[in-house]
């Protein structure tokens, strides 16, 4: 305590703490999640965290639908990357039926997702620059973010909850409009992303702010079951992409970028570098669909017809593509028995489906593994003794998505 | 490199035949073990210098209501980084007294997965350290995802939900002059006809 404070006299005044109510609705949130802080002066003695004001029973409701109706379920777990949902629980189902899907459908795959990461990042890097006070970064990113979205639109016409692909496939070929987007977001998207790298990355403000602060050893992010760039920020190369492969992505050259002490300034770099990497990765894709010639080249879905709507014409048409949609509109399609765990590497981590079909119409059980509600439960342990402002910025950086924490 | 055959073969030397029902749907070794060694198993799991399962991707509940004496299951999915090999262990419950020793001391991402599978199936977890719903509001009495209680029948007519797509119940709790305009017009459209079907 400096001579300048008021001084008075031992005993005075009982020291209390404070219990501050950070949401459910705030606005330093960014989703329908409350936080209940015990505050000494500015400092967190505890946090306590109750989630739930979100939650819509999608396993429950699972439980009742054909697998293709699943997938809009799917969309509004993490929302800033709905596609790679939508192809994550394809690729469950895929696993299942024992669906093998052509190359060019995989490339494709491969260029949603990986636009996906790029919007997720995009998003939670620049949300992190707003919660420290800057807020340039995230409006000059957001028309690439709008790029995106439109690419999305061109593929499936929808932008959020884009309920994207389906078992098997695409449910239409990407149109010319689509490949052009494609081109101009590949042309000025790394000049853009350098833009915002030279706004924060060795910004003394946004470094002094992000540094040290909510950091995790890699052990207990390990302990903690973290996955994603939240652990590789704490220096462990665990990326479902390279661990497990799933649609081609043993194809395709990049390296995954690792933090070292899992602070929110690493983990704001992973995300970053991530970006490139995701960009190199879509460049590489878009190259090898293009390398497709002649009637290669219009593949788009596998042939699975239990599952994959035959054309309209044909339902006209023929009597087997007639009895096939009507099968599958109504869910009558009875699905093979068995147990299968599939993971993607989403914006946030290990998203996992575990889906038990014991031979009916519908799923028996099916689970989402959710990264963000695994690794918010850090939170506690990430603020402890921290700053409010820096929990604020912890909060936004681990990219908590409540849609994700609920399901 | 580790194999299921030689995790399957540390697991029955250790546990004998008490680790049982070893299956590989989709090239996952899956087993399961009494619930009173789910513990053991699992800090064998985690222990042992060759198997090294030291990262819980995943625990859930399962609910099988024809399965008498063994209704609930826990379902940990464990993976080893090293090696990158994954397996998937159940332990299996009563549902009168379904108490599980709880893995939050080896996992503390066991923690949330835990609270809610309690919360959704009511799997008790000993020696948690905070045993309460997650999900759920705290006040509910009963474990929705158990099989027991059903997603609402798409048919019902006892609750107007005109507004959810399927149509009023005829007269439901309105009795302003269109709203029975309506119902006429319905109660019209069921009655048969001189052929006797239906005028649909």
């Amino acid at each position: 305590m400096s001579e300048q404070h008021i001084k008075l006299p031992e005993g005075s005044i009982e020291k209390t703490t404070t219990t501050l109510n950070l949401g459910p609705t705030h606005p330093a949130t960014h989703g329908v999640m409350q936080n209940i802080l015990e505050l000494d002066g500015e400092r967190i003695v505890s946090t306590e965290q109750t989630i739930g004001y979100i939650h819509r029973a999608f396993e429950k409701i699972a439980e009742r639908r054909p697998l293709y109706q699943i997938t809009t379920l799917t969309d509004r777990m993490n929302y800033c990357s709905s596609p790679i949902n939508n192809m994550g629980w394809h690729l469950t189902c895929e696993k299942l039926l024992g669906v093998k899907t052509p190359k060019r459908v995989d490339y494709l795959r491969v260029i949603i997702m990986e636009l996906a990461r790029i919007s997720d990042h995009l998003i939670c890097n620049s949300i992190v620059g707003v919660d420290a006070g800057a807020y340039t970064g995230f409006l000059y990113v957001m028309q690439y973010r709008e790029l995106i979205y439109e690419i999305y639109e061109e593929v499936c016409g929808a932008r959020l909850t884009t309920n994207m692909g389906r078992i098997g496939g695409f449910e239409r070929n990407f149109n010319d409009i689509a490949f052009q987007k494609l081109e101009k977001f590949l042309a000025e998207y790394p000049k853009v992303l350098k833009e915002f790298e030279n706004l924060f990355q060795r910004n003394r403000i946004f470094m002094d702010r992000t540094k040290g602060t909510g950091a995790i050893s890699a052990e207990r992010a390990l302990n903690y079951g973290f996955t994603g760039p939240n652990l590789r920020a704490a220096g462990v190369d665990y990326d479902v992409r390279v661990h497990t492969p799933y649609s081609s992505y043993e194809d395709f050259d990049f390296t995954i970028p690792v933090g070292a002490t899992g602070d929110n300034y690493d983990r704001w770099l992973v995300r970053e570098q991530e970006m490139w990497q995701s960009l190199s990765i879509i460049e590489q894709a878009y190259h090898k669909v293009q390398e497709f010639k002649g009637a290669e080249a219009e593949v788009f879905h596998a042939d699975v017809p239990e599952y994959y709507l035959p054309e309209k014409e044909d339902v006209y048409t023929k009597m087997e593509a007639l009895i096939y949609h009507f099968k599958i509109v109504m869910g009558e399609t009875e699905i093979p028995k068995g147990e299968v765990y599939q993971a993607v590497e989403g914006g946030n981590g290990e998203l996992g489906f575990y889906l038990i079909s014991d031979g009916g119409r519908t799923p028996y059980r099916l689970h989402f593994r959710r990264p963000c509600f695994i690794y918010y439960q850090a939170f506690e342990e990430l603020t402890k003794g921290a700053m409010l402002s820096d929990a604020i910025m912890t909060m936004s950086s681990l990219n908590l998505i409540a849609g994700e924490l609920d399901a | 490199m580790l194999t299921n055959e030689h995790i399957k073969q540390r697991l029955t030397e250790k546990f004998n035949d008490q680790v049982s029902s070893f299956e590989e749907p989709y090239g996952m070794l899956t087993f399961e073990a009494p619930k009173e060694l789910n513990l053991k198993v699992l800090n064998f799991l985690y222990d042992d210098d060759e198997l090294k399962f030291r990262f819980m991707t995943d625990l859930c509940g399962v609910h099988y209501p024809g399965n008498k004496g063994k209704e609930l299951a826990v379902v940990y999915h464990l993976h080893n980084l090293e090696d990158n090999v994954r397996i998937r262990f159940k332990v299996f419950t009563d549902i009168e007294q379904p108490d599980i020793y709880t893995a939050t001391g080896l996992f503390s991402t066991a923690n949330w997965m835990e609270r809610e599978t309690y919360d959704f199936y009511g799997v008790n977890f000993v020696g948690h350290p905070n045993m309460k719903r997650i999900l759920n509001v705290d006040e509910m009495d009963y474990f929705p995802m158990r099989k027991e209680f059903p997603l609402e029948d798409q048919t019902r007519i006892d609750k107007d939900d005109e507004m959810f797509g399927r149509g009023g119940r005829e007269g439901f709790g309105t009795d302003t002059k269109e709203e029975d305009n309506r119902n006429s017009v319905t109660a019209e459209a069921d009655k048969p006809d001189e052929t006797g079907r239906p005028i649909i």
